[in-house]
């Protein structure tokens, strides 16, 4: 069995609100040498292959259809 | 004139558009997401406002792949109208249909509220019974209503006329609710046949109700 972690995140230059409302409530909390957040979401996928090639192509795809909307985001894949 | 309404589960708003359209004279259906095919006659599709599959991975991304939005990319790219209103725009985004995308409102707040919008472009249908510059009042009821496009995507809208509405103050000078570039409420494709808006002309049919601005807008579609 193969574990996907995907993580998807708004791509850099788009502005994210959420990671900047975060930012501020750390400098409100006193947390020091901050210099930015960024919010995104992990979707955890198991897949029955041990294939790794396979895996990575069919996670891919995913992304790029459904899991993704690469207008406005970008996405990380580990596999473990 | 009939007027076909899509309703997915989460949709919310198919009644009122049904209501609004029925009072302009149109003759209405409801159709489900599970639906391979559209109803024939159809002279416009609307896709209603609400929170398609719980707004679950990113609003309207699970929409779109409804069965029945095979039949929705078929019937618009062979030049059927087409009109999303407010979910129905993310879904239209989503597939592929409309330019851009909707991100998460700047303030991060849902907003409901009456909002003045600004006409930027009527050479089209369904704006063509409004002037370039008039100022309408609709209401506008959104969490992700951020409109987002690249800088080259930007460009095009503009070539292309394609920029319908945008959010505005009273006297028209730009008055952003949500972070959308360049204040953008509405955007229609290049062929000028599908269209998609984050306020809620359906909501604003009745005067007494705070306004009838949607009247002139859904009327365009009518007379063509």
């Amino acid at each position: 069995m193969t574990t996907a972690i995907i993580n998807v995140s708004l791509k850099a230059g788009v502005l994210d609100s959420q990671g900047k409302a975060v930012h501020h409530a750390l400098d409100s909390l006193h947390f020091e040498g901050v210099e930015d957040v960024r919010v995104g979401k992990q979707i955890v996928i198991k897949l029955d292959t041990d294939d790794k090639t396979a895996a990575m192509n069919e996670v891919e795809k995913m992304c790029e259809e459904i899991l993704a909307n690469t207008v406005i985001e970008d996405y990380k894949i580990e596999l473990i | 004139m009939k007027v076909t309404i899509l309703q997915f589960p989460g949709t919310n708003c198919e009644y009122d558009t049904q209501h609004a359209f029925e009072k302009l004279g149109a003759t209405t259906e409801i159709v489900w997401h599970k639906a391979e095919s559209l109803p024939e006659d159809t002279n416009l599709l609307v896709v209603a406002g609400g929170f398609s599959y719980g707004d679950y991975l990113r609003s309207g991304a699970i929409a779109k792949f409804s069965p029945v939005m095979k039949a929705v990319t078929e019937y618009a790219n062979n030049g059927g109208k087409v009109l999303g209103i407010c979910n129905g725009f993310q879904v239209l985004t989503e597939a592929g249909l409309l330019p851009g995308a909707l991100k998460r409102n700047d303030g991060l707040h849902f907003i409901s509220k009456h909002h003045t919008l600004k006409v930027e472009n009527n050479d089209n249908i369904f704006l063509e019974k409004l002037n370039k510059g008039d100022i309408i009042n609709i209401p506008i009821a959104h969490h992700d209503g951020n409109y987002f496009i690249d800088q080259e995507g930007l460009k095009e809208l503009y070539a292309n006329n394609q920029v319908l509405l945008t959010y505005s103050d009273e006297s028209g000078d730009v008055k952003n609710p949500n972070g959308s570039v360049d204040s953008i409420a509405g955007v229609c494709n290049k062929n000028k046949n599908v269209f998609g808006l984050m306020p809620h002309p359906e909501r604003a049919m009745e005067s007494i109700l705070g306004s009838d601005d949607g009247v002139k807008m859904l009327e365009g579609f009518l007379a063509s």
